[in-house]
């Protein structure tokens, strides 16, 4: 034996190694459990290093911002050497240190304004997997974090807590292929489980084809997982197709699209109701242009006036988009109540300055109000 | 050659083997990690740059002693799976048998060469990302993505980052 071990002392360390290292996957894979006490012996060991150069780095990047700021007070003060242009470099410095705190702010309003009770954290780290998607946060067990609690941000979800350590804790973050959540869709209340993949879009399985969803709907958090409270924006709806038996779905989360660097962490989650209000970043209601205007300029025959054909001519001009198309349906109009024929030689020119309500009603598109008699 | 104080070495390593200060040898990996800790946070590219794998090639390389290869591989891979959120063993055993296997060849060449160092540096790369997806598939039945074209491409890109990273390197050793 002795011989065997001098003869192939190598060959048996590495085998030793292998083994023991099996050893220890098979003890996890089998309990389920956790090595915890090496996890928290390296996180521990990592966290305040990484808390240091976060700190560097922050201090470095504030040092150089006010840095050149300065440089530009004093320019400023150069060129224009008053006491209302240093006012205005006062106002500009203030304004620089206002959107560096937006961000902290945004956090802080919808900590306010949101029923969970929520704990502000910051990204300190990256965990090292090379398909894996998660993060270390600076809060741990020590400011009452569990493990599975949900992590969000104004703008969505972003996560829930793997592990906990005394002063840290381990992000899974929605776009890792183990993640799931449960999600329902806003408009067609489409209940699905929310899947990530290891790229930038996540999916939503588990929808039939028979049901709807449509490109550009929002997902929200539906609270049947138990871990994310109902109501929180998930991401909205980038593709969707129908599959085999489910249908496709890609969505880009929202909590996603503004990098991360200080999330909320729910402690304790309230649900929410799920509304079809619109969402951020939706588009917004645009009156129509003031073409439309009731006071429309009487010359040009165009009156939005109970009873006349004009408002005829208005009423068509809803399903115009652009003014040229209201300007063509209001030629048409005339044409016709002249008896105008487009396109035929023969045909005498019509009026185009006579107003369309002293003709006869225009067969072309169907007016919302009857002619004069 | 005397050994420095606080170094370590086998009595049955290699000629040629090269001694680092124990600083250098618990500093330099756990430099890595946290580089690929925290730095691709800021710059999402220099995720795909494996420091720990090249740390433990470079060090197996200069040490020529498939024990201490193999034992420096364990030692980092397990550092690297206690930040991961996957079983602790992973990067471990892939490690462990890069260590050990550089750590044999590096008996074999000459090590100084950039040539022969950008080599190995390609080879262990695309070796260790293959039985990585191998581990995670095989034992513990994971569908990881293995590309072998990107596997390629990236293995290129550690290696060149490999031969200036291992001369800076070379400049830590305490004697030769």
């Amino acid at each position: 034996m002795d011989f065997f071990l001098n003869r192939y002392r190598n060959l048996s360390v590495l085998l030793a190694a292998l083994l023991a290292q099996l050893a220890l996957l098979a003890y996890q894979v089998k309990s389920g459990q956790d090595v915890r006490l090496i996890r928290i012996w390296a996180v521990t060991a990592v966290t305040p290093l990484a808390r240091f150069i976060e700190g560097g780095r922050g201090g470095f990047a504030d040092f150089f911002k006010d840095y050149f700021l300065l440089l530009n007070v004093r320019d400023e003060n150069k060129r224009l050497k008053t006491d209302l242009d240093r006012a205005e470099m006062e106002n500009q410095y203030l304004r620089a240190q206002l959107s560096t705190a937006d961000r902290a702010s945004a956090l802080a309003i919808f900590q306010k304004t949101s029923q969970s009770k929520t704990l502000a954290a910051r990204v300190i780290g990256n965990t090292t997997d090379p398909n894996g998607r998660a993060v270390i946060v600076d809060r741990g067990a020590a400011d009452g974090i569990q493990k599975g609690m949900a992590v969000i941000k104004p703008e969505g979800i972003v996560g829930k807590v793997i592990d906990v350590f005394p002063h840290a804790a381990n992000v899974l973050l929605i776009t890792d292929p183990s993640f799931a959540a449960g999600v329902v869709s806003q408009k067609n209340r489409a209940h699905g489980t929310l899947k990530g993949q290891g790229q930038s879009t996540v999916i939503v399985d588990y929808i039939q084809n028979e049901e709807t969803v449509e490109q550009g709907e929002w997902f929200l958090t539906s609270g049947d997982d138990l871990i994310f409270p109902r109501g929180i924006l998930v991401g909205q709806v980038t593709v969707v197709r129908p599959g085999k038996s489910q249908k496709e779905i890609y969505l880009t989360p929202s909590g996603m699209q503004s990098g991360l660097e200080d999330v909320l962490i729910v402690l304790d989650g309230v649900h929410g109701t799920i509304t079809e209000a619109p969402l951020p970043n939706q588009p917004v209601h645009l009156l129509p242009p003031p073409g439309d205007a009731p006071a429309a300029d009487p010359s040009k025959g165009v009156s939005n006036q109970s009873g006349s054909a004009g408002g005829g001519v208005a009423a068509a001009s809803q399903s115009a988009s652009t003014d040229l198309d209201r300007l063509v349906q209001r030629d048409r109009a005339i044409g016709a109540a002249q008896n105008h024929k487009f396109g035929d030689k023969n045909s005498p020119a019509p009026n185009f300055n006579a107003a369309p309500d002293k003709a006869a009603r225009p067969p072309g598109p169907a007016p919302a109000s009857s002619p004069n008699p | 050659m005397t050994a420095p104080r606080g170094g370590f070495r086998d009595s049955t390593s290699a000629a040629g083997s090269s001694k680092f200060h124990w600083i250098v040898i618990v500093g330099v990996p756990l430099a890595a990690i946290l580089f690929q800790v925290y730095v691709p946070r800021f710059v999402t590219d220099l995720a795909y740059l494996e420091l720990p794998l090249l740390v433990t090639v470079y060090f197996a390389l200069t040490r020529r002693s498939p024990v201490a290869g193999l034992l420096y591989g364990a030692s980092v891979g397990l550092a690297q799976d206690s930040l991961s959120h996957h079983y602790l063993g992973m990067y471990g055993i892939v490690k462990t048998l890069v260590g050990y296997f550089t750590a044999s060849v590096s008996q074999r060449f000459d090590v100084r060469n950039p040539g022969v160092r950008a080599i190995l540096a390609f080879f262990f790369y695309f070796f260790h990302e293959f039985f990585y997806w191998v581990l995670g598939r095989g034992l513990l039945g994971q569908a990881l993505d293995f590309d072998p074209v990107r596997t390629v491409v990236l293995a290129a890109l550690n290696a060149a980052v490999a031969v200036p990273l291992f001369h800076i390197l070379d400049k830590l050793k305490a004697t030769e």
